[in-house]
């Protein structure tokens, strides 16, 4: 009885240690929280006003330490509705379309603040805004362009490096898309309507969808984001020289850029196209239905000629790197040595990448010194590849004698074990 | 009297060769449906010695280091007179005296050739299978391209799972934490020094034990023979079973011979310690059926970590197979038929899991 006494005692004593551990654990776990209690109602409403504690714990601001009332006024500590939601206590309830760029811009313009989240934040964007179109156009009191919730979004708000966020490089696209492709919404603009599915298909949207490198253009990238225009015609260059800084040298350089000006044509668009812009081929240079020099120019005159030129150029160094490259594989694929030569047929396709970079100063000796360079580490190249074919096939030649030799010695072994044994 | 009889007479006085080679003289080999599995412990000394050739001629050019192994192995296969073909031939005959022993260690077991009282030459010819796996992943690294730095990596990764000793194997083994120029160099020393000198005196210890208890007869027959001596049917060693163990050796050379002329080995790429690890890179085929049980054992079995246990279960199962002539008993019973089994099963399984290794993404 004593024995069960004790084992009883142990438990109750056990009991009380495990309730003030719980106790203790709660208290911890509940420290530094702050109470918001907007929540508590907001994620029990439907739509628009429904924000739950999931969505909102996602949103960067509510990350950084902001509450409902950063934005919306109020008081988040009280539980009755009535307080929390009192003029006295600061409530704006929900935020106007008109107000919503300066609210943004009251936090985001003050470089002081955004220091303390983050130094690198740039404070400019409000600024900026009022440049773009959407900004002029907001200013003059249209209210149906973009203000910043309607890219960025609300109460789930994302930073732009997130996958998930509507401004991150992959999805900038899809967020323009969802008003300038809604031939509706646009009507009234006068501006197309297409450029979303010609994106689609261009070879920037590939690199950026199907690559998957970040770098490629996207909307934003041509046009800007928060001082979103459209790049004018003369400064159409300025834009794709941001990346294709070469041929943009070599266009700056060439009769064409004078010829463009005083035609008042949009520069490198008018052989490449804008949003549909596809992977230039050497086709360009010819005479078919992808040819691009002949819209404008003529059949015989001399600048045809040189089309014609830069064509076979271009044409002979390409087949020269097939043939090689062709060689080189077939020995390797033979089990020879000729990495030496598949790494120097690299600098061979480079400096065809290179003469195709130089058509863009549109001049046939510029383009000939690379193709003249490209063709001569190729013809070293297919003189390895075809060594290593001579030297394969004089390997196989001494492999056969080899076998007839050791033919011959089996031969000669099994009748003399015949002789000896019978 | 011709000279070279002269020579050999000559020769023979001084070293008494006559009667060093008398036993063989009298050595006889038995002669039955199964004879030709005798040949493969031959076929794997021929390979040895191509090793050892092949791998001296080598030595004259192979430098060990991370900046200069890479180049010295391009250097032998392009530029050094018939260095491709000693190479190739090399890594050959590595891959095939793999092949030979593996195939010579389940003929013995088939052929129940480890009974006593020859348990120390099954045990002899267990560890010179598991020394012939070590030249494979010594001598892989040697040529420092990528598929061999990663191999050698997750290898050397596999032995520092171990408990216990573990860390410090791996540590010894790669010179460092990581696996770097230092690895490079201590697996030379491994490949050309430590191993060969291990290898050469287990080898000669089995090739006596070889010769002092002479060739086993499958038991089957062995009980015919003993019943019915006349029944018995033998060759001698020396020449009529040598001749044939020669015909045997001059079959593999052609066969080497022709995958190096066809398929000389490749040279890959330079490794680079800082790029990432090939995708669904794989160890060579000799230890896909080890990696590919790794693979499959869940990360957690229980609460004991899954590679941990798949690297002891490995352990153990390797000291059970030197082990394995003392655990069957003298009386015919059963036992012998369960070792039968796990031979079958052993076989299957090591080359299902490769297959399927190979096969795996």
């Amino acid at each position: 009885m004593a024995i069960l006494r004790n084992k009883l005692r142990l438990f109750r004593a056990a009991r009380y240690v495990g309730l003030a551990g719980f106790v203790v654990l709660a208290a911890c776990l509940g420290y530094g929280q702050t109470t918001n209690s907007c929540l508590d109602c907001h994620s029990a409403l439907p739509d628009p006003l429904g924000v739950t504690q999931e969505k909102f714990s996602q949103d960067i601001h509510a990350q950084k330490g902001l509450t409902c009332a950063s934005c919306h006024g109020g008081d988040p500590t009280s539980d009755d509705p009535d307080n929390a939601m009192s003029r006295k206590a600061g409530w704006k309830g929900k935020i106007d379309h008109k107000q919503i760029p300066a609210l943004c811009g009251s936090c985001h313009s003050d470089p002081a603040y955004i220091r303390q989240f983050n130094p690198s934040l740039r404070t400019d964007q409000l600024g900026q805004y009022r440049t773009s179109v959407h900004g002029k156009r907001f200013a003059a009191g249209d209210t149906k362009v973009a203000v910043c919730t309607d890219c960025h979004g609300v109460h789930d708000l994302r930073a732009p490096s997130d996958p998930r966020s509507t401004v991150n490089p992959v999805n900038v696209a899809n967020t323009c898309a969802r008003c300038h492709a809604d031939a509706s919404y646009m009507k009234g603009y006068s501006i197309p309507t297409d450029q979303f599915a010609k994106y689609n298909t261009s070879v920037h949207h590939q690199a950026l969808t199907v690559r998957g490198d970040l770098s490629a253009p996207t909307c934003s990238t041509c046009h800007g984001n928060h001082g979103a225009v459209p790049p004018g015609i003369d400064k159409v260059q300025n834009v794709c020289s941001n990346c294709h800084a070469f041929q943009a040298q070599m266009y700056e350089k060439s009769t064409h850029k004078k010829a463009f000006e005083a035609a008042s044509l949009p520069g490198c668009v008018v052989c490449h196209g804008n949003h549909g812009i596809r992977h230039p081929t050497d086709a360009y240079l010819g005479t078919g239905p992808d040819a691009v020099c002949m819209r404008c120019h003529t059949p015989g005159d001399p600048c045809d000629q040189a089309r014609a030129e830069l064509l076979y150029s271009l044409g002979q160094l390409d087949e020269a790197n097939k043939t090689a490259d062709q060689v080189l594989r077939v020995a390797e694929s033979s089990g020879m040595e000729v990495s030496e030569a598949r790494l120097g047929q690299d600098q061979a396709r480079d400096s065809l990448t290179k003469a195709r970079v130089t058509i863009h100063s549109f001049r046939t000796d510029l383009v000939d010194q690379d193709i003249q360079a490209g063709l001569k580490i190729a013809a070293m190249n297919l003189h390895a590849g075809k060594a290593a074919m001579v030297e394969r096939n004089y390997r196989r030649f001494g492999l056969g004698i080899s076998l007839i030799a050791i033919g011959m010695v089996l031969a000669g072994l099994r009748l003399y074990i015949k002789k000896i044994e019978t | 009297m011709s000279p070279l009889r002269k020579v050999r007479d000559w020769l023979d006085e001084r070293l008494q060769w006559d009667d060093l080679i008398a036993p063989l003289r009298e050595k006889t080999v038995p002669l039955h449906r199964l004879s030709y599995w005798y040949f493969l412990g031959g076929i794997s000394l021929f390979l040895f010695v191509i090793q050892v050739l092949t791998g001296i001629l080598l030595l004259l050019y192979y430098r060990p280091g991370a900046n200069e192994a890479f180049e010295s192995v391009q250097y032998i296969m392009t530029r050094v007179q018939f260095g491709w073909l000693i190479r190739s031939i090399h890594s050959w005959s590595a891959n095939l005296m793999i092949f030979t022993v593996f195939a010579h260690m389940f003929s013995v077991l088939f052929l129940k050739a480890y009974r006593k009282p020859r348990e120390l030459t099954w045990v002899s010819g267990v560890l010179l299978l598991f020394l012939v796996m070590g030249f494979g992943f010594s001598g892989y690294l040697l040529p420092w391209n990528t598929l061999a730095f990663f191999a050698t990596k997750v290898g050397t990764e596999i032995t520092g799972q171990v408990p216990i000793v573990g860390k410090p194997m791996m540590i010894f083994l790669r010179g460092g934490e990581d696996v770097t120029g230092a690895t490079l160099t201590r697996f030379f020393g491994f490949h050309v020094a430590v191993l060969p000198g291990i290898a050469t005196v287990l080898l000669l210890l089995h090739l006596l034990l070889v010769q002092r208890l002479g060739m086993s007869i499958p038991p089957k027959l062995e009980v015919q023979w003993t019943a019915n001596p006349a029944a018995k049917r033998e060759m001698k060693f020396l020449p009529n079973f040598l001749l044939r163990e020669l015909m045997a050796w001059y079959l593999a050379l052609g066969v080497l011979g022709a995958l190096a002329a066809v398929f000389p080995w490749n040279l890959g790429v330079k490794a680079d310690p800082f790029v990432s690890a090939p995708a669904g890179i794989k160890p060579e085929w000799y230890f896909l059926f080890m990696f590919q049980t790794l693979k499959l054992i869940p990360s957690k079995v229980w609460f004991i970590d899954g590679e941990i246990l798949g690297v002891l279960a490995f352990g153990l199962v390797a000291l059970l197979w030197l082990l394995l002539p003392f655990l069957e008993s003298d009386q015919p019973s059963h036992m012998k038929r369960w070792i039968t089994g796990l031979a079958v099963f052993a076989l299957a399984y090591t080359v299902g899991m490769s297959v399927y290794g190979y096969l795996a993404k």
